[in-house]
């Protein structure tokens, strides 16, 4: 367990409060605009920025805790720390750069040499300088370098930010193989809601120094209150999904969620893989009747749970489908004209087209199977291109 | 005057054999000798304290700071006669610190080719410093910080990140620290006097030759050491400069 509750406060007048704790397998992703402290809290817990009180323990080891006097020196943290810059040595070769960490591991080591080159598949860089590289190559060395530290966690920060979309897909699944392969806790910062539902199971949603939501990712991505950090447009529900069928000929695929099915354009992953679907609350459209006579293909039954006003002419309806929640944005005028009310029973129609398998579909992480998950050999991969699903 | 028409000539002329031997006298050899050796030593003796307190300088702060900075870069703009004096005063024979020197350890510097030193090493010293201290202000904090993540104590950072990445700058500051000391005149002649052999640099043996009657030959061929030693100390630290910006990835 990584137990993060401190309080920095800085003369220009931001103030950070931050309390949560992340499991010690898989990745925390600490989500927000930039401002929000995302990067200052894995500075806390690095070690380079000092917190004005509270405390931040990994396992068994504290490393800081005001009360008692405790401020662990960073090199002593052992945390694996990948910059958004990189931040490889100039002098030093690629190699010599992973060899820097790994010469100065304490204890057992849990990865090797040959194996961080493998996984990160930067063989042939060794014998280059790091000015040679290209982002994405810099990224995956300077991961290596974090790894062969031998860490007990990894602290990411928004390690893809720098780079290009076609790089970015370039990266992902070796982060995805990371995730997978080592285990290994990591606190992943990213403002990118497509990266964090791509990779993390448990989310902290921040703003302006303060935590909004914090838990498994599908509630807290799900949650009306963090449309300040996901904007109007990304808002939407997360459905943790499995692949339950293939329909070629319509170029559609069905994936199965706890309380029901969604059809969707066809999903390039196998039978059985799991998926993670968001469907965005604007796409939602309801009606008081089952419809008939109309294009959308998927209909969900559900009651409504509540309706809150939001800014604008909109409002936030929230269904409840079975045991899952699911939030549409309609107008307020719209509500008043069917008059909903909490209670209600109503249909839920999502166009398959809306769901569209660029920007919606991300292999959900908790599920994935070891083997699985590694990048695809045609290194295409089906990650946040640009959001162009509206139909 | 017709003999050292004659070397002139000489020099023009292109002898070949024992060309530089033959160019000039034993006694102005001596002077070049000495000048080359002051002029290392007072470098090689200086750098390790100039790194120090570049990194003082640039890294840390403590009361008196302002002064300190001061302190250290007053021999560039005092006249070079006072810093010899001062150096004499307190370095000297009955100087405050130099009694000492003399009756504990036996060191003498007046009059020495160790006193010429010190005298170099003083006025070339925050030339040096600044050169090292702008080189350590160019590294990137966060390239230590991430030494530090992956498991490196601050020593090791300093010897196995800053310290290599400074040593552009640390080249240059030698480089130029060892041209000023080559051409260091007003604090050595009032430090340690004007000694055949032991202190007499190029910059003294020119002005002792300006001094005799059919000394202008001397004068000129010393200006023409000068010069080549000056030259090509620049161009040595332009080439050295470019290889290790390449050896250390910022070409």
């Amino acid at each position: 367990m990584i137990g993060v509750d401190i309080r920095i406060d800085r003369p220009g007048g931001f103030s950070l409060r931050a309390a949560f704790a992340a499991p010690d397998v898989g990745v925390t992703a600490l989500f927000g605009r930039s401002g929000a402290g995302k990067t200052t809290i894995i500075q806390a817990v690095a070690g380079v920025v000092r917190p004005d009180a509270g405390r931040i323990a990994v396992g068994e080891t504290v490393f800081f805790d005001r009360d008692r006097g405790i401020d662990l020196p960073i090199e002593a943290r052992r945390v694996g720390y990948v910059f958004q810059d990189a931040r490889l040595f100039p002098h030093l070769s690629v190699e010599r750069n992973l060899r820097y960490g790994e010469r100065r591991a304490r204890g057992v080591p849990f990865i090797a040499f040959d194996a961080v080159v493998e996984m990160l598949g930067i063989r042939h860089l060794l014998a280059r300088r790091p000015h040679t590289l290209s982002g994405g190559e810099r990224q995956r060395v300077a991961i290596g370098r974090a790894l062969l530290a031998q860490p007990r966690l990894l602290l990411m920060d928004e390690p893809l930010a720098a780079l290009d979309e076609q790089r970015k897909s370039e990266i992902l699944p070796y982060l995805e193989r990371l995730r997978d392969e080592t285990r290994l806790p990591i606190l992943y910062v990213s403002h990118s809601v497509d990266e964090v539902l791509r990779l993390s199971d448990t989310v902290v949603a921040l703003a302006q120094g303060r935590m909004i939501a914090a838990g498994p990712v599908a509630g807290v991505m799900s949650q009306p209150s963090i449309l300040p950090v996901v904007g109007r447009f990304d808002l939407g529900t997360i459905f943790d999904c499995t692949v339950a069928r293939h329909d070629p000929a319509y170029e559609l695929s069905t994936l199965r969620f706890a309380d029901g099915e969604l059809r969707v354009p066809l999903v390039d992953q196998p039978l059985g893989a799991p998926v993670r679907a968001r469907i965005r609350s604007r796409d939602v459209a309801l009606a008081l009747a089952r419809p008939t006579d109309v294009s959308v293909t998927n209909l969900l039954a559900g009651t409504v749970k509540s309706i809150v006003r939001m800014e604008g002419p909109y409002s936030d309806v929230e269904l409840v489908v079975g045991g899952s929640s699911l939030h549409a944005t309609v107008t307020a005028e719209s509500v008043e004209r069917l008059a909903l009310a909490p209670g209600m029973a109503l249909w839920a129609m999502i166009k398959a087209v809306a769901v569209d398998s660029r920007s919606t579909l991300f292999s959900a992480p908790d599920a994935a199977a070891p083997g699985q998950g590694g990048p695809p050999a045609d290194g295409s991969t089906q990650v946040a291109a640009p959001h162009q699903s509206r139909s | 005057m017709n003999v050292e028409r004659s070397r002139l000539s000489g020099f023009a002329g292109g002898r070949n054999d024992e060309f530089a031997m033959d160019m000039l006298t034993p006694e102005e050899w001596t002077a070049v000798q000495l000048s080359l050796r002051v002029a290392f030593w007072a470098t090689f003796w200086s750098l390790p304290f100039a790194v120090l307190v570049a990194w003082l300088l640039a890294r840390t702060s403590f009361p008196g700071k302002g002064l300190f900075d001061g302190i250290v870069y007053l021999p560039l703009v005092l006249p070079k006669v006072v810093v010899g004096y001062l150096l004499l005063v307190t370095l000297g024979a009955r100087g405050y610190l130099g009694q000492y020197l003399d009756a504990w350890f036996g060191i003498r510097l007046i009059f020495t080719t160790a006193g010429a030193t010190v005298a170099a090493a003083v006025v070339s010293f925050p030339l040096t410093v600044n050169a090292i201290r702008l080189s350590l202000e160019a590294v990137d904090r966060g390239l230590e910080m991430a030494a530090r993540t992956l498991g490196a104590s601050r020593l090791d950072v300093f010897f196995s990140v800053t310290l290599p990445l400074m040593l552009p700058g640390i080249l240059s500051g030698a480089l130029l620290a060892i041209a000023s000391a080559l051409g260091e005149f007003g604090a050595t002649i009032t430090f340690v006097s004007n000694v055949e052999g032991q202190t007499r640099t190029i910059p003294l043996a020119i002005y002792s030759a300006t001094h005799m009657p059919d000394g202008d030959a001397m004068a000129l061929r010393l200006t023409v050491v000068s010069i080549v030693l000056a030259l090509s100390a620049l161009l040595l630290a332009n080439l050295a400069d470019r290889r290790i910006r390449t050896m250390i990835g910022r070409a």
